[in-house]
C-alpha cells in the first residue's frame, strides 16, 4: 500500500488551501463586494460611535435645521454632512441607524427562513411520503401567496388589533417573522431537492444499517451535504429580505418614522421629493442598492464556486 | 452443512428468509395509477417483481455466496435482510426472531450483530467526516458507557485490524484510494464485533490487484472472529475462492443452493449448467458454451410456472404452469426445477 504522510491539517490550512480560497483571490468582483459589505456591515454595527448624532434621541434633533441638503448643495450646514430630514435629523446619522436595522431584519428574516425550510426540507425529503406530501403542498400554497401580501395582510391585522403603538414596539420581531415565514419553501424545496439525491447514496444506508435515529441521520449525515446550495440562496434571501423589508416599510407598513429603516427613510422622504429635497430619498436608496447589489454579487460568486458541476468538493 | 453440531443453538440457522417478496411500484401515487379504459376509470398498478419467494437458510460460521446477472434481486435480497428494505411479503428470522417487523429501536440490539459492507467505497463514506469520526459513531452508538480513551482504542484496533495506520484517523474519505476506502468501510462494519456481516459486492468496484487484496481481508477477518458471510457477487471466481455454499438466483428467485464444491463440479439446474459453462477457462481452445436463447424476461410481467422455462431446453408443459419448489438433492444441494426433480436431467 503506498503510505500516505501523517501530517494533521488544521482548519486554518485547510482553508487556506481550500479553492474558495483560490477563487476568492482571481475575482477583483468579489473581493470588491466583500469590501464594500463588510464596510457596510461594520458601518452599521458601529453607528452609535460613528454616527455624528443619535436619530432616536429626540433631545438632539433641531427642527429648523429640516431638509438641510447635503454638503456640496448650496445652503448645507458643514454640522450635517448629508443634510437632514423632514424632522430635523441628520441624514448620515439617520442611514446608519437605518442600515443597522435593515440588516437586523434582512438576517433575522433569514435565519428565521433557513430554520424553518431547512426542518421542513429535511423531513419532507428524508421521510418521503405523505409527510413530503404534505410539506410539500404547504410550500406550493404559501408560494402562490406572495410575500408581501402576507405581509401586508399580518402587517395591517396587526396594527389594527393592538394598535399603532404596539406595533411600533413590536415592529423589528415581526417583521422577522412576517418575512421568515413567507420565504420558507425557498429553502425547503432546495434542501428537499439536496436531501434527494444524498439519500439514495451509500453512506446514509451505511448509518442506517449502524442503527442511527433518522434524526441523527438527517442532521449529521445529509444536512453537512446540502451546504453548499443552503449557503448560496442564504445570500440571495438575505438580500430578498432587505428588499421586502424596504417595500413594506415603504408601504408603511415597516418600520415606524421613531425608528426608521433605509425602507422607511425612502418613504419619509419620497413625500418631499417634488419640493426639490431629493436627497432624503436618493441617498438612502442608494445605500440600499449599493447594499443589496453587493450581497447578490458576492451570492453569484459563492454559486459559481460551490457549484459541483464546475467543481466538485 | 453443519450437522456436526449438537447444541439446538448452533444447529439453528444464524439467518433464515422464508417465501420474501419485494415488489417496487412504478405506478407512482394514486392519482397517477387512474386511468380511462373503455371509457371507465380504473386503478393500474404495475410493479416491479424484484424478488419473489426466495428462501434460504444462512448457517452459523458460513459464507454464503449469491450469485446472478444484473437484476436478479441480490442486492434486494441484502438490503432485506439489513432492514434497509421492508419485504413485501414474507419473514426474515435472525437466530430464531423475527427481525423484519421491528422498529429502528427493537432492531437495535441486532445491528450490533450485523454489519453491512456496501458495493461502491466511493459513496460508502460521508465526504464530510473524517476516518476518525465515521469509526466512532459505531461504537459510540452501540457503547455509551465506553470512555473515550476506550473508543478511541477500539479505533485504532480496528485500523490496523485491517491494514490502515491508525494516524490516518484525521483525514477525510477522498483523501484515499479506493482499496483504502473499502478497508475504511471493513473496519465501520468490524468497529461493532459483528457476528454476521452482508457483502453487497463489496469488490466489484476495485482494480482486480485490490480485489484480492480485499478478499483476502475478509476472509482473515472471517477465520479471526469467526463471521458469517452473506456475500453478493457476480464473480464466479470469487465464489469459488470464497463460498461455503452458493445460491444461484435468477429472476428473484433462487434456482440453486449447494456447497461451492458440489455447485461447481455438478450443477443441477440447467440455469445453473449454462451460467458454469460461461466461465473462461484457460484450458478450453474449444469452449462448450451452453447457449440460452432469448432473454431474461422483464420482472414487471413474471412468466408463469418456473421463471425459467422460456429460456430452458428441458422445458416441458409443467414447467410453463406450475413452479417449483426447491427441493433436496442428494448431494447436500437444493434445487427448483421440474426437471430435476423428474429425473429428466441429472
Amino acid at each position: 500500500m503506498t503510505t500516505l504522510t501523517t501530517r494533521q491539517t488544521s482548519r486554518w490550512e485547510r482553508f487556506r488551501d481550500s479553492y474558495l480560497l483560490y477563487s476568492f483571490k482571481r475575482d477583483l468582483i468579489a473581493q470588491v463586494s466583500l469590501l464594500v459589505f463588510i464596510l457596510l456591515v461594520g458601518a452599521a454595527l458601529l453607528a452609535p460611535w460613528l454616527a455624528p448624532m443619535n436619530p432616536y434621541d429626540l433631545a438632539q434633533i433641531n427642527i429648523l435645521a429640516s431638509e438641510l441638503p447635503p454638503f456640496w448643495v448650496d445652503g448645507s450646514d458643514p454640522m450635517y454632512l448629508m443634510g437632514t430630514d423632514a424632522q430635523g435629523r441628520d441624514l448620515l446619522s439617520t442611514i446608519l441607524y437605518g442600515l443597522r436595522v435593515s440588516l437586523i431584519i434582512g438576517f433575522g428574516a433569514v435565519a428565521m427562513q433557513a430554520t424553518l425550510g431547512v426542518c421542513f426540507g429535511l423531513l419532507a425529503g428524508y421521510l418521503g411520503g405523505r409527510v413530503d406530501a404534505f410539506l410539500m403542498r404547504l410550500a406550493d400554497i404559501q408560494l402562490s401567496f406572495s410575500t408581501l401580501m402576507v405581509a401586508i395582510i399580518v402587517g395591517a391585522l396587526f396594527k389594527a388589533i393592538f394598535g399603532g403603538a404596539t406595533f411600533s414596539d413590536y415592529a423589528v420581531p415581526l417583521l422577522v417573522l412576517i418575512i421568515g415565514l413567507a420565504e420558507w419553501p425557498q429553502y425547503a424545496r432546495t434542501v428537499r431537492a439536496s436531501v434527494l439525491a444524498e439519500k439514495g447514496k451509500e453512506y446514509v444506508d451505511a448509518a442506517r444499517v449502524m442503527g442511527l435515529p433518522s434524526r441523527r441521520i438527517m442532521f449529521r449525515h445529509i444536512l453537512p451535504n446540502t451546504l453548499s446550495p443552503i449557503f448560496v440562496i442564504s445570500t440571495v434571501q438575505v438580500a430578498n429580505a432587505i428588499i421586502s423589508e424596504a417595500a413594506l416599510s415603504f408601504l408603511g407598513l415597516g418600520m415606524p418614522e421613531t425608528q426608521p429603516s433605509l425602507g422607511s427613510l425612502i418613504k419619509s422622504g419620497f413625500d418631499y421629493l417634488q419640493s426639490g429635497s431629493w436627497w432624503i430619498t436618493l441617498i438612502p436608496g442608494l445605500v440600499l442598492v449599493v447594499l443589496v447589489l453587493v450581497i447578490n454579487l458576492l451570492g453569484d460568486w459563492l454559486r459559481d464556486v460551490l457549484n459541483p458541476r464546475l467543481y466538485k468538493g | 452443512m453443519n450437522s456436526t453440531a449438537t447444541s439446538p443453538e448452533a444447529s439453528r440457522p444464524l439467518l433464515t428468509l422464508k417465501g420474501i417478496e419485494k415488489r417496487f411500484s412504478l405506478s407512482g401515487d394514486f392519482l397517477e395509477q387512474l386511468q380511462f379504459k373503455g371509457g371507465k376509470l380504473v386503478r393500474h398498478q404495475e410493479h416491479v417483481h424484484a424478488i419473489n419467494g426466495v428462501d434460504l437458510d444462512i448457517q452459523r460460521g458460513e459464507a454464503l455466496c449469491v450469485v446472478g446477472e444484473s437484476g436478479c434481486g441480490k442486492s434486494t435480497v441484502a438490503r432485506t435482510v439489513m432492514g434497509l428494505i421492508t419485504p413485501s411479503a414474507g419473514e426474515v428470522h435472525y437466530d430464531g426472531e423475527r427481525i423484519d417487523n421491528l422498529s429502528t429501536k427493537q432492531l437495535l440490539p441486532y445491528r450490533r450483530r450485523m454489519q453491512m459492507i456496501f458495493q461502491n467505497p466511493y459513496a460508502s463514506l460521508n465526504p464530510r467526516m473524517t476516518i476518525q469520526q465515521t469509526l466512532e459513531e459505531p461504537i459510540r452508538l452501540h457503547h455509551p458507557d465506553w470512555s473515550n480513551q476506550a473508543v478511541k482504542d477500539k479505533v485504532s484496533e480496528v485500523m490496523t485490524s485491517v491494514g490502515i495506520s491508525a494516524d490516518w484517523g484525521p483525514r477525510y474519505g477522498h483523501e484515499f484510494s479506493g482499496g483504502q476506502r473499502q478497508r475504511i468501510a471493513i473496519a465501520r462494519a468490524l468497529a461493532v464485533d459483528p457476528e454476521f456481516i452482508v457483502a453487497d459486492e463489496p469488490i466489484s468496484a476495485l482494480d482486480v490487484s485490490i480485489q484480492a487484496q480485499v478478499l483476502n481481508l475478509l476472509m482473515e477477518a472471517q477465520q479471526r472472529s469467526n463471521l458469517t458471510y452473506l456475500f453478493i457477487t457476480h464473480d464466479l471466481a470469487v465464489v469459488e475462492h470464497f463460498g461455503t455454499r452458493v445460491a444461484v438466483m435468477y429472476l428473484g428467485r433462487v434456482c440453486e443452493v449447494a456447497p461451492t464444491a458440489t455447485l461447481f463440479s455438478r450443477p443441477r439446474h440447467p440455469y445453473t449448467q449454462a451460467l458454469m459453462s460461461a466461465i473462461p477457462r484457460l484450458e478450453d481452445d474449444r469452449p462448450q458454451h451452453i447457449r440460452l436463447e432469448g432473454e431474461v424476461p422483464t420482472p414487471v410481467n413474471l412468466p408463469s410456472g418456473c421463471v425459467f422455462h422460456g429460456r430452458c431446453p428441458h422445458a416441458d408443459e409443467r414447467c410453463r404452469q406450475e413452479i417449483p419448489a426447491l427441493i433436496a438433492t442428494d448431494d447436500g444441494g437444493q434445487v427448483a426445477c421440474h426437471a430435476v426433480e423428474e429425473g429428466r436431467i441429472g
